[in-house]
Formats: structure tokens, C-alpha cells, sequence
């Protein structure tokens, strides 16, 4: 289209980039931006004895006063403990799979799959390896720890651990491939010349390889943060529905919870505001991150 | 390899077993849960109660067909395959087109623009469902399959444009001018030479986000609560619910569901790696 001056005395090409913006930034108003304004507004909406609602800090107050919430908040908390162990776990493997052993290729594949098989898919399955008669139960009678054996998913002790563990499970084949993707883009000179300087194995990648790989370590781990604060739903959705009791309860969950079944929108909405702010913190990471190389471009 | 003396060779197979071991314990976990899951999809009850970690006996094929005949299976699957697809289209065309204005013009407001978009990508989707349930309740879109289009398309969005920006801006500008001095306008420049340049990352980007929007379970639960606009995963969670003392009728449900990402998985091994790794890997 030729560059015609409006009657505005707007060029066209002044507004063309925004014209382009047009349909992604609608459907991001609607399905993003209404909907966080709305929470905050519900949140701070109160009942009071004559039917009429004011702006008033109850919802918080009772969302501060409820133990279950606290309790949801901590099971938060502890999934994140989950991120260090699968991060190192996807270390190992894609630095022992970098090294070329017979079949590295066979082995990257099968350890990738879990990772797109569907949460709730995920889920299902091992609710019965987890299960009293379950594989994990099994194995250990058969090395004789028939004493440990438990409920794992029914114990309130033990079920957000094994969460943890079937999340660490699912995420790893993410974690392995990615760097190994990063490994095999590094400069071979340096391995080289750290193993011609009599490096031993564990030298040589504690003082070479992971130095090279800090980028995509902290890529990972921000990822995985993200996904115990924000993607966790699907999990206890569908293997403990946040029980025994409010046991393995999350954030999300509790949301959900109090949105659908109790029907009280202004608890869901002040639970739905403090996980945004806790969320919050880690869009300052998000942003050092993946701003890097494109900073001097845009 | 035939002149490495005999000694050698062993030395490094010996030395290699510990890494064979660690490997193949890992290899045995990952894929445990998926062997479990297709042999009790192909096992009786009884065989299942009696045996649950061997192989079927009898192997059975009346599962699955249960599975595709009793429930809505088929219903849900086709209602998945057009939240899927219907979901790519809009989000892919929408995030080009912004994508493309961000790579390849000068405004005001770009970098917020942009930032905000890296921002969103944090946002849980559990602190939108309420405010969108009541929307959508109120233009009478709750229970059909548009709700969750529309929100899945706008979830896509964040990442989608982050993506397709830096790869638009990794084509040689030289292109670019040169359309430009052929008197292509913006809008050709970007369907006759971005796009069609653009397929690698455009075919990764679908594949990541039909992994997304197939598997996605929340959103689906909360809008589609009628079993005939279900989608698979609220579907299956549901089925489950029906069927619990038939374990074997449960895993061929999550089997035949599983199987359309495994083969995405098998053909575009490649494309699902980059997609994942795109960004992360300068």
C-alpha cells in the first residue's frame, strides 16, 4: 500500500505497526489483562449486613486467618525444593549422554517421553504404581524394606514427596534435553585442552563444562519454578484431589476450589491476587533472561 | 577401529559400564510408567489383579474397544482435535502478525510491548479462570467449544510472539530492502517472504502448543462441563469416575489418548526438541 497522509495527518506507516498489534493484543486484554483487573477489584469487595457490598480488606483477612491456605502456600513451597533435584538429575544424564556412550541417541529418546505424555495421563498411571500393591511397594518388599511400604499418595506425610517425585519424573526428559542441546553446541577445544592439562572427569566438567552451561541452568530452573508455582494443578487434580484432608492441597488448587465448589468468588479472588504477587517475583528473573542477547536489537 | 590394540578396546568398555548402568536404570524409569500403562490397557481384570507387572495374558483387545464404545472417547477426541487446531490457527496468525511489526518496524512502545509479553508468560492460568467463567457465562459461551478457543488462543499468544520475534529477526535484511525497493507493501513483504521463510519455526511453534492445548487440563475442566463439548483430559478424568474398579478400561482410555502426541512425537522428534529449546539455547 503506498504511503498516503490521513486526514489526521497521520502517515499510514505510523499507524501500520500498531494495526498489526490489533488482534493478538485484543485477545490479550480479554483472556489477561480484564481478568487480573477483575480479581483485584473482587477481591477488595466485602459484604456488609444491609446486602450492600463495600471495598473492605475481609477476603484477605479470612484468607490470612485460614490455616488450609497457609498450608497450600507451603505445599507451594516445597515442590519448588523438587527444582534443585531434577536439575542436577538432568545434569548427570546429559553429561554422561554428551560423552557418546553406545546408544546416547536410543537413550535421549526414551528418557525425553514421559515429558509429552499428558499430565493427567501422567497422573492416572501412577496412582496405581504408588497404590498400596503398586510397583514402588512392590520392589521394596522384594529387597526386603517391606517396612517402608506405605499409601503414598493417602499418607499426609509422604504425599507431597511423592508429588514431587512423579513431577520430577515427567519434567527431567525437558531438563536432559536441553542440555544436551547445549552441550553439543560448546567448543570441543576446550574439553580438549582441560583433559591434555591432566583434568580428571569431575575437574573437567565442574570447572569447564558447567561454567559454559550457567545460561541455560538458569533458563531451566526459572522454567521449573514457573511450573511449581503455576502448572501443578493437573497433577493433584488428578492423583490426590489436594487430599487426605487439604493435605497436598496447592494454591491453584485451592483457587479452583473456592471459585467452583465453595462458590465464594471473593476468597478466590484474594487467593487468586496472592499467588499472582508471588508469581510476580519471578517475571524479574524472566526478563534478565530472555531479554539477554536481544537487548541491543529490539 | 581395527587398529586399536585389543587392550584398549576393553578398557573402554569396561570404563563405560558404569555410565551404561546409570543410563539404563533412568531409561527403565522413564519408560516403566508407559509399559505399564500399555500392557494393563491389553489385560482382563483378573489377569490384571492377579499379575499386574507381567506381560497380558490373555492379551485382550475388548479394552480399547470398550473404551471407544462405552464412553464419549470418539466424541472427546474430536472435540480435542478442534480445540487443537481451531486453538493454532487463531494464536499463530495473530502472534505473526505482531511478531512481524516488532521485528521489522520502529513505534513507540515496542520494548513494553514486548517486555509485557515476556512478563505474561508467568501468569498462572488458575488466577483467570474466574473472571473469564463469569465472561463467558454472560455471553452464553460457557459449555461450548469457542470458550476455550478463545482463552487458549490468548494463552498461546505471550510465548508465540516471543518466539517468532527472534526468529523474524534472524532473516537477512537484505530481503527485506529488496522487497521493499520492488515495491512490495508490509503486509506482502510479510505474506510472500517472512511466512513462507519462517516455516521451521512456525511448524516447531504448532507442535509446542498442540503439546500445550491437547494435554491442558484446567481450563478445559472449568468451561466445558457438559460431556458432549468435553475435550479428552476433563474427559478422561471423568471417565475414571465411571469405570474405577476397571483399571484396564481406565489405562486404554489414557492409551488411546496418548497416542496422537506420541505420534507427533515420532514424526517430528526434531521439531518438538527445538521448540522446547528455542530460547533457551544462545
Amino acid at each position: 500500500m503506498p504511503r498516503k497522509a490521513t486526514t489526521t495527518g497521520l502517515t499510514f506507516s505510523k499507524v501500520e505497526p500498531y494495526l498489526y498489534l490489533a488482534p493478538a493484543t485484543i485477545l490479550i486484554i480479554l483472556v489477561f489483562v480484564y481478568p487480573i483487573i477483575e480479581i483485584l477489584h473482587t477481591s477488595v469487595l466485602q459484604n456488609t449486613a444491609s446486602g450492600i457490598k463495600t471495598l473492605g480488606p475481609a477476603n484477605y483477612r479470612l484468607v490470612f486467618q485460614d490455616p488450609v491456605f497457609w498450608g497450600a502456600l507451603g505445599n507451594n513451597g516445597k515442590l519448588l525444593l523438587s527444582v534443585p533435584i531434577m536439575t542436577v538429575l538432568s545434569l548427570l544424564i546429559a553429561i554422561l549422554l554428551f560423552e557418546h556412550v553406545r546408544g546416547w541417541q536410543f537413550y535421549r529418546s526414551v528418557i525425553f517421553m514421559p515429558y509429552i505424555l499428558a499430565i493427567p495421563v501422567v497422573g492416572m498411571t501412577f496412582v496405581y504404581l504408588l497404590g498400596l500393591n503398586g510397583i514402588l511397594n512392590t520392589l521394596l518388599r522384594g529387597v526386603g524394606l517391606g517396612f517402608v511400604t506405605q499409601d503414598w499418595l493417602g499418607s499426609a506425610k509422604w504425599v507431597i514427596p511423592s508429588l514431587s517425585l512423579v513431577i520430577v519424573y515427567r519434567e527431567m526428559g525437558f531438563g536432559v534435553v536441553l542440555f544436551l542441546a547445549r552441550l553439543m553446541s560448546l567448543e570441543k577445544e576446550i574439553l580438549e585442552a582441560a583433559e591434555i592439562d591432566g583434568a580428571n572427569w569431575w575437574q573437567k566438567h565442574v570447572y569447564v563444562t558447567l561454567p559454559q552451561l550457567s545460561g541455560v541452568i538458569e533458563f531451566f530452573v526459572v522454567v521449573e519454578l514457573i511450573t511449581m508455582l503455576s502448572w501443578v494443578f493437573a497433577y493433584v487434580f488428578t492423583m490426590t484431589g489436594g487430599g487426605p484432608g487439604f493435605a497436598s492441597t496447592v494454591m491453584e488448587f485451592y483457587i479452583w476450589k473456592h471459585a467452583f465448589a465453595f462458590r465464594s468468588p471473593g476468597i478466590a479472588s484474594a487467593l487468586a491476587v496472592i499467588l499472582l504477587l508471588v508469581t510476580s517475583t519471578l517475571i524479574i528473573l524472566q526478563l534478565r533472561l530472555r531479554r539477554g542477547s536481544m537487548e541491543d536489537r529490539l | 577401529m581395527k587398529t586399536t590394540p585389543l587392550r584398549f578396546r576393553l578398557r573402554i568398555f569396561l570404563s563405560s559400564i558404569p555410565t551404561q548402568v546409570i543410563l539404563i536404570i533412568f531409561s527403565l524409569v522413564a519408560i516403566y510408567p508407559i509399559y505399564y500403562m500399555v500392557v494393563t490397557a491389553f489385560k482382563t481384570r483378573p489377569d490384571w489383579l492377579r499379575n499386574q507387572f507381567g506381560l497380558p495374558n490373555p492379551f485382550i483387545f475388548q479394552n480399547i474397544l470398550d473404551a471407544l464404545g462405552k464412553g464419549s472417547i470418539p466424541l472427546w477426541f474430536g472435540n480435542s482435535l478442534i480445540v487443537t487446531a481451531a486453538s493454532l490457527i487463531g494464536s499463530t496468525i495473530f502472534s505473526a502478525l505482531a511478531a512481524y511489526a516488532i521485528a521489522r518496524f520502529r513505534f513507540r512502545g515496542k520494548t513494553l510491548y514486548f517486555n509485557s509479553m515476556i512478563a505474561l508468560m508467568v501468569i498462572p492460568p488458575a488466577v483467570l479462570i474466574l473472571p473469564l467463567f463469569v465472561l463467558m457465562v454472560n455471553i452464553h459461551l460457557v459449555n461450548t467449544l469457542p470458550s476455550v478457543i478463545i482463552i487458549y488462543s490468548g494463552l498461546l499468544i505471550p510465548f508465540s510472539i516471543y518466539l517468532l520475534v527472534s526468529f523474524f529477526r534472524s532473516l537477512p535484511s537484505e530481503l527485506f530492502d529488496a522487497a521493499a525497493i520492488d515495491g512490495c507493501s508490509n503486509l506482502d513483504t510479510f505474506w510472500r517472504i517472512t511466512l513462507p521463510l519462517s516455516m521451521p519455526a512456525l511448524v516447531t511453534l504448532v507442535v509446542v502448543n498442540a503439546l500445550f492445548v491437547w494435554n491442558e487440563l484446567l481450563i478445559a475442566l472449568v468451561f466445558l462441563q457438559n460431556a458432549e463439548v468435553k475435550t479428552l483430559m476433563p474427559g478422561l478424568t471423568l471417565f475414571k469416575g465411571h469405570f474405577t474398579v476397571n483399571e484396564p478400561l481406565i489405562m486404554a482410555g489414557t492409551l488411546i489418548a496418548t497416542i496422537p502426541m506420541v505420534l507427533l512425537y515420532l514424526f517430528g522428534q526434531r521439531l518438538f526438541v527445538e521448540g522446547l529449546v528455542a530460547g533457551a539455547v544462545k
